[in-house]
């Protein structure tokens, strides 16, 4: 199950060159600055660049060899643009069923109930396009694609031009959505937030070139991950969200090999991200003593176990600490702090997180 | 009311039948070629571009002149219609057939480009995704998106038409129920000093193509409120 890439575009003084086997598993996210070519990567495997010079193949069938090429809608793939890309002109439910009543009703495998309720769009139905929010827009056009019940889904920013809440009533919705419908997602984004959420691998791009793809849990453990070019370092965890009081939310990462999960206390101001499964921490928000500190605000005390000590810069080391769970934690602490407490690899240490911290 | 004479009316039939099939040969010709300028940026589309526009500026006359030598009987279209058996085109409805239509390409090429380019190339590729084919794009997304475009250009094509003269005269000459349309026919009437006559039929002219404007920018007006 992949999709091969060889591609060859040259435009103006960008030249975008790939010669890759992207996965088709799960959500791949094609990571990288505006203008590294994503969006061209992108739209040249759904057959909408004009190029000569490419081959590409999906799961052994050819979209295009040379000039040779299949039209894109016969490529059996769903697309989602960064804006509203709902055709103004018919109903929330006639976009929805115009590439349903387009699939041949032996390729159907995601239908209008099913599509409905993973993305509750029940409610938009008798809506006209233009009343819909952002949000709600977007909603709807992973929906219409899903209908089409595609072999590979391709998103291009699908969450770019919505504001923080929109993107917040989105993000669930789209994390699970792989998963449960079975269609490999590829993911283009320049946000490191959406990669850390939803995607499975990352392909790192940089100037027209893939760098490099692998699972986003290795591309995590490198400190010196693209990933982490806006706030430093971060540990991604993966467990579930749960109400354990009145506005009171823990985040229970997932044990594994009878390993018991760690909780985390969230703060409940945004903690509605009911279907998150996905808890991001900061390295330079995780502190470390020797001792379970006393009288001390912070919430959030776990035993780890150091597994390495990374120098980020000339002042500051990044550690990375096995949890319980056997998922890591990151830590960014001075160097004279490392020196004082005499931390080195193997130690069993107390990790401290704010709980305000774990959510934005 | 004076009543019109049975030529009149025989030039009434020739210059709407002449009309109405230029405005659907336009149409079907112009709608690829308008999309095709409006999408791509290869070197000649400014030749393309610059040929269609070509009728706005050359005077009909030198259009008309160059249609006769190719059209007529030794001209290159005209030999090679005889060679297949058939007639050359010169002084023939056929003949100010194919004038009209490269007369009024412009007129339905510009307003088609301004919709197509106003749609944008995203609607279709969204509907390709979706597994339409180029037909199907073309009645399910294209037209309705682009009604206000279609009707103009079908509208200034036919009223276009209507007011042509000097192309006609060079090509066609004034053959009652063959190449005599309104206008030629109003010249005619005007040279032999039957005022009464041109006059009736050019009022009645102004009338009309005024009401067809008229109602067609109300029409699309409103159609351009429908759209979000």
């Amino acid at each position: 199950m992949t999709l091969q890439v060889r591609a060859r575009v040259r435009r103006g003084g960008f030249t975008l060159a790939v010669n890759d086997s992207l996965p088709t598993q799960g959500i791949t996210a094609l990571f990288g600055r505006s203008g590294c070519g994503k969006t061209t990567l992108l739209r040249l495997i759904a057959g909408l660049e004009n190029v000569k010079d490419a081959e590409i193949s999906f799961n052994g069938e050819t979209w295009q060899a040379g000039r040779r090429n299949l039209p894109v809608n016969r490529r059996r793939l769903g697309l989602v643009f960064q804006e509203s890309s709902l055709l103004p002109h018919l109903s929330v439910e006639a976009n929805l069923m115009y590439g349903y009543r387009r699939t041949p009703a032996s390729l159907r495998r995601l239908h209008p109930d099913t599509v409905r309720s993973l993305l509750a769009l029940d409610d938009l139905l008798g809506q006209a396009v233009h009343t819909l929010s952002g949000g709600q827009r977007q909603r709807v056009a992973l929906g219409r694609a899903l209908l089409t019940s595609p072999q590979l889904m391709l998103l291009d920013e699908p969450l770019s031009a919505l504001d923080t809440a929109a993107k917040r009533e989105i993000l669930p919705f789209l994390s699970g959505l792989s998963t449960s419908t079975g269609v490999p997602m590829l993911l283009v984004t320049h946000s490191a937030r959406e990669v850390e959420q939803l995607a499975d691998q990352v392909a790192f791009m940089e100037q027209g070139r893939i760098e490099r793809i692998e699972p986003l849990r290795e591309a995590l453990t490198r400190p010196d991950s693209p990933l982490f070019n806006d706030e430093g370092p971060a540990a991604v965890l993966e467990g579930h969200l749960q109400e354990t009081g009145e506005g009171e939310w823990q985040f229970v990462t997932r044990g594994g090999d009878g390993r018991p999960p760690v909780h985390f206390q969230v703060s409940g101001q945004s903690a509605h991200h009911t279907s998150l499964h996905r808890l991001r921490i900061l390295a330079s928000d995780v502190s470390l003593a020797l001792t379970r500190p006393e009288g001390i605000s912070i919430r959030n005390m776990m035993p780890v176990k150091i597994e390495r000590l990374e120098q980020s810069d000339e002042h500051r080391c990044t550690i990375s600490c096995r949890l319980a769970d056997g998922q890591l934690l990151l830590s960014r602490i001075t160097r004279q702090s490392v020196e004082e407490l005499g931390l080195t690899p193997g130690d069993a240490v107390v990790a401290l997180v704010k709980s305000a911290a774990l959510m934005e | 009311m004076p009543e019109l004479s049975p030529q009149d009316w025989q030039a009434i039939a020739v210059t709407l039948k002449l009309c109405a099939l230029t405005t659907a040969i336009l149409l079907v010709l112009a709608t690829p070629l308008a999309w095709w300028l409006a999408h791509r940026q290869s070197p000649s589309r400014t030749v393309v571009q610059a040929l269609v526009a070509l009728p706005l500026v050359l005077p009909p006359t030198v259009l008309g002149f160059y249609l006769l030598i190719a059209l007529g009987p030794r001209g290159p279209v005209g030999q090679t219609l005889e060679a297949m058996g058939l007639t050359h085109l010169a002084f023939s409805f056929e003949g100010i057939l194919v004038a009209s239509v490269i007369y009024s390409l412009p007129f339905a090429v510009q307003p088609l480009l301004e919709a197509f380019r106003h749609l944008g190339a995203r609607p279709v590729e969204v509907a390709a995704s979706l597994g339409a084919g180029p037909l199907d794009r073309l009645f399910t997304v294209i037209l309705p998106l682009c009604r206000g475009g279609f009707i103009v250009a079908a509208t200034l094509t036919f009223a276009h038409t209507l007011g042509e003269f000097g192309v006609i005269l060079m090509l066609g000459g004034s053959i009652p129920g063959e190449t005599q349309v309104l206008s030629v026919l109003i010249y005619d009437y005007a040279e032999a000093m039957d005022y009464a006559a041109a006059h009736r039929l050019s009022l009645g002219l102004l009338i009309f193509a005024f009401v067809v404007l008229v109602t067609v920018y109300s029409f699309n007006r409103r159609f351009d409120g429908v759209r979000p």
